[in-house]
C-alpha cells in the first residue's frame, strides 16, 4: 500500500526515462542523499570511516566501473587490480609533480618537474590515464571473446603489477619501492596525508561516488548504454543493426577503466596513504571487485553499491563475531570468509544471476501490489 | 654470443622444457573438463593445491579441521600421531578427489546446465575460492613439505655427461626428470583411455554434442563425475610434483594459473595443443627471463606467458591446434 | 521486359522505381563448399522481392552477403548506382539496410522498448561526453528518437509489451519486435529472413499484413526469404528462385510458378 505507483503518470518521454520513475523511489533517493551529505559527516569517526565508509565508497566506484564492462558490455575482465594500480600510481605522479627527463646539450639527463596538481584533478587525470591503458588492453577484445578475453586480461593484471614493481620512475625512485601520499588539500581542507579529518575524506570520496554513479547512469540509459548491451546480448546482431563493435567495446573499456582508475587513485591517496603494488593491487583485488558485481547484480548501478557494501561488511561482521565475540584466531575467520564468499558466488550464479539488485527489484514488485496481490 | 652464454641458454632451455611439461600437465586437467562439459575450470589450480594439502595432511596424520575444532571447543589437538605410507595416502587422497568431483557435479554443475560459458567460468572462480578456504580450514594454511620419496637434487649423470661434452655440467633436477616421465606416461594413458575404452568414447561423444550423446543413452552425470575425477587425479599428480619442488603453499595455485595461457596457445580442446603450448611457454618464459630479464629488472616470468598468449591470440584466436570458427547468424 | 524500363505500375497501383540494389555474378565459398554460384539479380525501389528455394539453396547466405556479414569471393554488389566496396555489417546498416533474422536475434537482456530503440542507433549521434551529462542535447535526442520508436510500436501493435523483457515474450511477438527494431531504423531496404517461419496461420496473416503495410505506407523496399509458397506468391512483386546455390528462376510470381526448372526443384526430379 505505502509503496505504490498508482497516480504516478509519465506524460512525457523524458519523464518516462528518468532514473527513478516512481515518486516514492525518488523521495527515498533524496533522503539517502540528505543523510549521506548532511548527517553522516557529523557523526562519522575514524573507525567507521576506515573500516566501512571509505572502502565502501571507493570500491563502489570500482564496482560501477567493472559493472559497465562486465554487466553492461559483457566483456569479463580480471585486470581490475592492475587498472586500479595504474590509477594509484598516476595519481601519485600527478600529485607529486610529474618529472620528465630530457637529454641536455652536454649529453647529461636533466630532470624537469611539472608542478604538483591539485588532488581533485590528480584523481580525475589518473582516471583518464587509466582509461587510455584500459583501451590499450581492450584492443584484443575485438578478436577474442568470453573467457579467452578474461584470461587475456590476466596479462594486464600481472604485467601492470610487475611494471609498477620494477619501474622506479613510477614510485619516484623511493628506496622502499612504496608510494606515500603527501599531505594535500581540496578547498583548503586536507584530504590526504597522515592528519586528516574523518568527515573531510568521507565527503571527498562521496563526491566522486555520486559523480560516478550519475555519469554511469546517464551513459547506460542512453544510446551508448544500448550499444554496450547490444554487444553483450548478441554481438553479431549488434553489428548488423549498425553498432561498430570495436568502438562500442573500446568505449566500454575506456569508461570502465576511468572509474576503476579513479577508484584506485582514491584507494591509494585517501584510504591507504601508502601502497606497495603487489599487496594492494594483486589479483585478489580483481576478484574482489568481480565478486562485488556478481553478488550485487550484473548490469545494475544499484547492484554495484549493494555488492560493494556486502563485500566490505562481510569481513567486518565475521571478524566482529568470530574474533571479537567468540575469540577465534583471525586467520580462521579469513578462511571462513573465503568459504562463504566462494559459496555465495556459486549460489548467486545458480539462483539469481542478477544478484542482490534483482532480489531488491522482486521485493519491490511484491511490495507494489501488497497487500492485494491480485 | 659467447660460447658460455650459449651453454647457459641451452641449460635454460632444457629447464624450460621441464617446467613446460608441468604446465602441460596442469593444462591437461583443463582440457579434459573443457572437452567434456564446455567448462573452463578456473579451480583446477586450487584443486592441485587442495590435493597436495590433503596428501600431506593424511601422510602426517593431521586431524582435519583441527584448527576449527580447537577454536570451537578450546581443545588442543593437532595430529593422530601416526604416519601413513605415501601409496596409501595417495589412494585416500584420490578417493577424496572423486568425492569432490561427485559433489561439484551434484551441487553446482547440475544447476548450471545450459548456462553461458562465461557464467560457468565465474562459477568455477567461486568454486576456487571456496576450495581454497576449505583446504586452509581443513589442513591449516602454513607452508608444508611434501615428500613422497621422489628423487631430488642434481642429476649426476647429466652433469657428468654434459661436462664431458662441453666442459660445463648442466644442472638438471632429478625431480624434473621424474616429472617429465610421469607426465609423458599420464598423457599417453589419457590418450589411450579416450581412444580405446567405452568411457573414453562416451566422453568424446559428450564433448561433440551433449544432446546427441544423451539421446544414445550416455549418462551426462556419469561422464561429468568421471571427467572431474580424472581432472582431480591430474591435479593430484601436478600437486605432488610442484609440492615436492617448492613446498605446498598458496602460490601453487597461482603457478597452476599458468596453464591458462598454455591453453590459449594450444587451443582449449586439443591434448597435443596443451603439450606443445606448455613446452612453448616453459621454454619461452625461461629464455625471455635469461635474455631480457636482467635489463628489465627480472621476474618477467610473472607475466611473460600471459602477454605471449595475448599477442598470439590477437593473430590466431583459435589457438595453435583449434579449429577455425565460422560464425553464423 | 520489365528490367529495362525505369519505373512501372503494379496491378494494385503501386509504383516500382528503378534498380536500387544489384547483385552481379556473386560467388560465395566456404572452404571447398560453394554456397552461392554466380548469381545475379536486382532489387527495385519500392518492390517486395522474394527469394525462395529449398533448404540449403543459399538464400540466407545471399541475405548475409547483402548485409555485409559474408564477403563473396567473386562478384559485385551495386547499391544506388555505384559499386559497394567491401564493407563491415555495421557500415552496411548505416547505408540504410536493416534486417531480421531466421533465428530471432533480439537482445534478450533488454526490454522491448530498448530493443526497438537500438534500431535508432545509426541515427543517434550525440557524443559520449554529452550523454554522460545527459541534460540538453542527449536528452533531446533521446526524446526525438523515442517519439519515432513509439510510432513504430503503435504501428506494429506492441504497445502493451513495451516494458517487458524480450526473453519473456512468446515466439510470434518476438518476431514482431524484431521487425519493429528493423523498422525503427527507417531503412531504405528491409531484409526479412523467413519472417513467418514457425508461425500459425493467424500469426502469418498478421505478419503478411504488416509487411504489406510497411511497403505501402513507408514505401520501404523489401527483400524476403520465405518457405510458405502461398504467402510468397501473394506478397511479392518479383521472385528469385535458388537451388543448390544457383539461380533457376527470376520473374513475377506467375512466371516463376510456370517455370519448368522451378517445378522440378520443388517437386523433385532426378538430377542426372
Amino acid at each position: 500500500m505505502f509503496y505504490r505507483e498508482a497516480g504516478d503518470f509519465s506524460t512525457t518521454y523524458p519523464q518516462d526515462s528518468q532514473t527513478f520513475p516512481i515518486r516514492f523511489d525518488r523521495y527515498r533517493y533524496y533522503a539517502v542523499l540528505v543523510i549521506a551529505f548532511a548527517v553522516v559527516p557529523f557523526i562519522i569517526n575514524d573507525y567507521w570511516l576506515n573500516a566501512i565508509f571509505l572502502p565502501f565508497l571507493i570500491y563502489s566506484i570500482a564496482a560501477i566501473g567493472l559493472n559497465i564492462l562486465v554487466g553492461y558490455c559483457g566483456q569479463v575482465s580480471l585486470g581490475t587490480g592492475g587498472f586500479m594500480a595504474v590509477g594509484a600510481y598516476s595519481c601519485y605522479k600527478f600529485m607529486t609533480g610529474v618529472d620528465i627527463w630530457l637529454m641536455g646539450a652536454d649529453g647529461q639527463m636533466i630532470q624537469y618537474a611539472l608542478p604538483p596538481i591539485n588532488i581533485f584533478f590528480s584523481v580525475i587525470l589518473a582516471g583518464l590515464v587509466t582509461a587510455a591503458v584500459g583501451v590499450l588492453f581492450g584492443l584484443p577484445s575485438l578478436r577474442i571473446k568470453g573467457f579467452y578475453l578474461a584470461v587475456a586480461t590476466l596479462a594486464a593484471q600481472f604485467f601492470l603489477v610487475w611494471l609498477f614493481n620494477k619501474w622506479e620512475w613510477a614510485y619516484n625512485y623511493s628506496a622502499s619501492g612504496q608510494i606515500n601520499a603527501p599531505t594535500r588539500g581540496f578547498l583548503g581542507v586536507d584530504v590526504t596525508g597522515p592528519a586528516t579529518e574523518a568527515w573531510a575524506t568521507y565527503l571527498f570520496c562521496l563526491m566522486f561516488v555520486i559523480g560516478s554513479a550519475v555519469l554511469a547512469r546517464n551513459l547506460t540509459r542512453g544510446s551508448v548504454g544500448r550499444k554496450w548491451m547490444a554487444i553483450r546480448d548478441m554481438d553479431i546482431a549488434a553489428e548488423i543493426i549498425g553498432v561498430n563493435p570495436l568502438r562500442a567495446k573500446l568505449s566500454a573499456f575506456a569508461v570502465s577503466s576511468f572509474f576503476v582508475g579513479v577508484s584506485g587513485a582514491l584507494f591509494f591517496s585517501v584510504y591507504l596513504g601508502a601502497v606497495e603494488v603487489g599487496e594492494a593491487f594483486g589479483i585478489q583485488k580483481s576478484f574482489l571487485v568481480l565478486f562485488m558485481i556478481i553478488i550485487g547484480g550484473l548490469g545494475s548501478i544499484f547492484g554495484s553499491f549493494a555488492g560493494a557494501a556486502f563485500m566490505v561488511l562481510l569481513p567486518v561482521l565475521l571478524k566482529n563475531t568470530l574474533v571479537g565475540t567468540l575469540g577465534w584466531p583471525t586467520d580462521l575467520a579469513a578462511h571462513i570468509e573465503f568459504i562463504i564468499v566462494g559459496a555465495l558466488i556459486v549460489v548467486f550464479l545458480i539462483l539469481e544471476p542478477h544478484g542482490l539488485a534483482q532480489l531488491w527489484r522482486v521485493a519491490k514488485e511484491k511490495l507494489r501490489l501488497w497487500p492485494f496481490p491480485y | 654470443m659467447m660460447p658460455d652464454q650459449l651453454l647457459f641458454a641451452m641449460e635454460v632451455t632444457l629447464n624450460g622444457l621441464m617446467a613446460g611439461v608441468l604446465y602441460a600437465l596442469v593444462a591437461l586437467g583443463f582440457v579434459l573438463i573443457f572437452k567434456a562439459s564446455g567448462i573452463f575450470n578456473y579451480a583446477q589450480g586450487v584443486m592441485a593445491l587442495f590435493a597436495a594439502l590433503t596428501l600431506v595432511g593424511i601422510m602426517d596424520g593431521q586431524v582435519p579441521f583441527s584448527h576449527l575444532i580447537n577454536a570451537m571447543f578450546g581443545t588442543d589437538i593437532h595430529d593422530f600421531g601416526w604416519h601413513v605410507p605415501a601409496v596409501l595416502a595417495i589412494a585416500l587422497t584420490m578417493v577424496l578427489m572423486v568425492g569432490f568431483a561427485w559433489l561439484v557435479n551434484r551441487l553446482v554443475l547440475r544447476h548450471l546446465v545450459n548456462q553461458e560459458p562465461i557464467i560457468l567460468f565465474m562459477a568455477t572462480i567461486g568454486l576456487a575460492y571456496f576450495l581454497e578456504g576449505f583446504g586452509d580450514i581443513m589442513w591449516g594454511s602454513d607452508i608444508k613439505k611434501l615428500d613422497v620419496g621422489l628423487p631430488q637434487g642434481l642429476n649426476a649423470f647429466i652433469d657428468d655427461t654434459t661436462y664431458g661434452w662441453f666442459g660445463y655440467g648442466f644442472f638438471i633436477d632429478n625431480l624434473d626428470i621424474v616429472a617429465t616421465v610421469i607426465a609423458a606416461l599420464l598423457v599417453t594413458g589419457l590418450v589411450l583411455f579416450s581412444q580405446y575404452t567405452k568411457q573414453g568414447r562416451a566422453l568424446r561423444a559428450v564433448a561433440d554434442d551433449h544432446q546427441a550423446a544423451l539421446s544414445v543413452g550416455i549418462s551426462l552425470n556419469f561422464i561429468w563425475v568421471l571427467v572431474w575425477s580424472v581432472a582431480g587425479f591430474v591435479a593430484l599428480v601436478a600437486g605432488i610434483m610442484w609440492g615436492a619442488k617448492s613446498g605446498v603453499q598458496f602460490s601453487l595455485s597461482l603457478i597452476a594459473l599458468k596453464a591458462l595461457p598454455v591453453l590459449m596457445l594450444g587451443g582449449f580442446t586439443s591434448i597435443p595443443g596443451a603439450i606443445v603450448g606448455g613446452l612453448i611457454i616453459g621454454v619461452g618464459e625461461k629464455l625471455f627471463e635469461f635474455i631480457a630479464g636482467p635489463a628489465l629488472g627480472g621476474a618477467t616470468e610473472n607475466w611473460f606467458a600471459y602477454v605471449l598468449a595475448l599477442l598470439f591470440l590477437v593473430f590466431r584466436p583459435q589457438g595453435l591446434f583449434g579449429e577455425k570458427i565460422i560464425e553464423r547468424v | 521486359m520489365k528490367d529495362t524500363v525505369e519505373s512501372f505500375q503494379t496491378p494494385d497501383g503501386r509504383t516500382i522505381g528503378g534498380v536500387m540494389m544489384e547483385m552481379k555474378h556473386i560467388t560465395l565459398r566456404f572452404g571447398g563448399v560453394v554456397a552461392i554460384k554466380d548469381i545475379s539479380f536486382d532489387i527495385r525501389e519500392g518492390e517486395i522481392r522474394a527469394i525462395i528455394g529449398p533448404n540449403g539453396a543459399g538464400k540466407s547466405s545471399m541475405l548475409n552477403v547483402i548485409s555485409g556479414f559474408y564477403h563473396p569471393q567473386e562478384g559485385e554488389v551495386w547499391f544506388h548506382g555505384s559499386r559497394r566496396p567491401s564493407m563491415k555489417p555495421f557500415q552496411v546498416a548505416r547505408q540504410g539496410i536493416a534486417r531480421t533474422f531466421q533465428n530471432i536475434a533480439l537482445f534478450e537482456g533488454m526490454s522491448v522498448l530498448d530493443n526497438v530503440m537500438t534500431g535508432r542507433l545509426t541515427q543517434m549521434k550525440t557524443g559520449m561526453m554529452a550523454q554522460a551529462i545527459w541534460w540538453g542535447k542527449a536528452e533531446k535526442e533521446e526524446t526525438e528518437n523515442r517519439e519515432k520508436v513509439e510510432k513504430v510500436i503503435d504501428f506494429l501493435e506492441i504497445q502493451h509489451i513495451r516494458k517487458t523483457p524480450v526473453g519473456r515474450l512468446p515466439y510470434g511477438l518476438k518476431k514482431r519486435v524484431e521487425l519493429a527494431r528493423a523498422l525503427a531504423a527507417e531503412p531504405k531496404l528491409l531484409l526479412l529472413d523467413e519472417p513467418m517461419a514457425g508461425m500459425n496461420v493467424e500469426e502469418k496473416e498478421d505478419m503478411s499484413r504488416f509487411i504489406l503495410d510497411v511497403n505501402d505506407e513507408f514505401g520501404t523496399t523489401i527483400a524476403l526469404i520465405e518457405h510458405d509458397m502461398g504467402v510468397v506468391m501473394d506478397l511479392s512483386d518479383r521472385v528469385v528462385v535458388m537451388d543448390y546455390g544457383k539461380k533457376i528462376g527470376d520473374g513475377s510470381p506467375d512466371e516463376v510458378r510456370n517455370n519448368q526448372d522451378v517445378i522440378d526443384a520443388y517437386l523433385g526430379v532426378a538430377h542426372d
